[in-house]
């Protein structure tokens, strides 16, 4: 690992998400463990965000540890004007590991620099969230049984999403085929496809979200196209209906096709989707609560069988 | 010519530093990078002379004072293709082109309002990620800012 703390998913290397994919593993089969026996966390969500804060303080609750923190920065000193610096600096004389979030980029990464205890990013506004990013590599790993050589789909807003963005630099390391659905407004940047060019990784732009790019996908990652990203609404209107999966688009689907989704959903996929077997997004959820304990694990130097 | 040309430009200074081949347009925001106005020495400036490959270049003239690398290499952000000549009994002892190096700190600002070094009591560091053209990227929230936006703390 380049340094103690998590702040963006280049962080690890393809060794160290190996390694964090197989502890995970064995945190599903076993997911009880005091092995935080005696240590203080503190979750310090300057934003609010009751999925991930729930998931984190879970993980760190079934291994026996301790929590302190806030929601929400309107009950943290924070509101008084302190400095983030400031508020760093006094946690981490408290505690073993900070986990945090911030609406601001770069926010962890200036955290990980003052701190004197490993830093955990868990979303610095649209800048990154690397254990998303874990938990969607394990999701994969979990259902295809293996990263490499794999046929990804993304869909929606390619554009905004950190969560795809982060997805795509970590599968680099896999001899993967990319295909990007989205509208024009919302298309993965150059900088991605630069990356992708510079990785040889193949990829492939479509505007059409069509049963022929379904049909030969191992992974169908969805998300969510908003509104407020479009600067022509007419557009907006054009488009939002173009990106939503329905159950009847999977029939000629590959068998070990599953469908990924960051959660929250709203419409971009049709509630009929979610008895469909490949429907895999409220798992994958579940699965961050794994991938965080490895997580916070490896952060703290803990071993785990 | 470029004997009078020197002799005009920088065989007056006995003792300094003659920053050379500063853009016109760019010459006042060199200054200004440099603090120039916070120091007491002797100090020449010329603006839109004749220069061979610039068409009007800029020249400052420091008496006594030598600048530090990493003071005077950050003007390479908006002078590229500034030399430095430091001057000890007349004579030029040491003459170089500015060097960005590779990381820069507290020197350029982020574009990025939403990033922390804009809203934190802290300074910027910004990576150069290529150099032909110019790119940087900021530590913190990765944004990248080509040569032609880059904006200098003042």
């Amino acid at each position: 690992m380049k340094c103690d703390s998590l702040v963006s998913i280049n962080d690890f290397s393809k060794e160290d998400i190996m390694d964090l994919l197989e502890k995970a593993r064995s945190f599903e089969e076993n997911p009880n463990r005091k092995v935080l026996d005696g240590k203080v966390i503190a979750t310090l969500f300057f934003e609010p965000s009751t999925r991930t804060r729930l998931s984190f303080e879970t993980a760190v609750n079934r291994l026996g540890g301790r929590i302190i923190g806030f929601s929400d920065a309107a009950t943290s000193s924070s509101s008084k004007g302190e400095s983030l610096k400031d508020t760093i600096i006094m946690v981490s004389n408290y505690v073993d590991l900070i986990i945090m979030r911030h609406h601001l980029e770069g926010a962890a990464r200036y955290a990980s620099e003052v701190s004197s205890v490993p830093i955990i990013n868990a979303g610095d506004g649209a800048n990154q969230h690397p254990t998303q990013t874990m938990l969607d590599l394990y999701s994969i790993y979990k259902t295809q049984g293996t990263l490499e050589n794999l046929n990804i789909t993304m869909v929606g807003d390619l554009k905004y999403g950190r969560t795809v963005h982060s997805l795509l630099q970590a599968m680099s390391h896999f001899n993967p085929t990319f295909h990007f659905v989205a509208p024009d407004e919302l298309k993965m940047p150059q900088e991605y496809k630069i990356f992708c060019e510079e990785h040889n990784i193949p990829y492939y732009e479509h505007s059409d979200f069509s049963e022929e790019v379904i049909n030969q996908t191992d992974i169908l990652y969805m998300t969510r196209v908003q509104r407020e990203r479009f600067t022509d609404l007419m557009e907006y209107e054009r488009v939002k209906d173009v990106y939503i999966l329905r159950n009847s688009m999977l029939a000629g689907s590959k068998p070990n096709l599953r469908v990924l989704h960051p959660l929250p959903r709203v419409n971009e996929i049709a509630y009929d989707v979610d008895d469909n077997p490949k429907a895999y997004y409220f798992q994958q959820a579940k699965n961050g609560l794994y991938a965080r304990q490895a997580i916070i694990c490896k952060l703290l130097g803990i071993d785990v069988e | 010519m470029s004997i009078i040309k020197k002799e005009l430009a920088v065989a007056a200074l006995e003792n300094g530093t003659v920053i050379d081949r500063i853009p016109s347009e760019q010459l006042f925001k060199v200054v200004s990078m440099l603090s120039l106005n916070t120091i007491p020495n002797s100090i020449t400036i010329g603006n839109n002379l004749h220069s061979g490959k610039l068409g009007k270049k800029g020249i400052i003239k420091v008496a006594d004072y030598f600048f530090r690398d990493e003071e005077i290499n950050k003007i390479a952000l908006i002078a590229p293709d500034a030399t430095i000549n430091v001057i000890r009994d007349y004579k030029v002892v040491e003459k170089y082109n500015v060097t960005l190096h590779d990381t820069l700190c507290g020197i350029v600002r982020c574009s990025n309002p939403k990033c922390i070094s804009n809203n934190e009591p802290m300074s910027t560091v910004f990576h150069v990620t290529n150099r032909q053209p110019l790119e940087l990227t900021c530590r913190y929230c990765t944004r990248t800012i080509k040569g032609n936006k880059i904006e200098i703390i003042q």
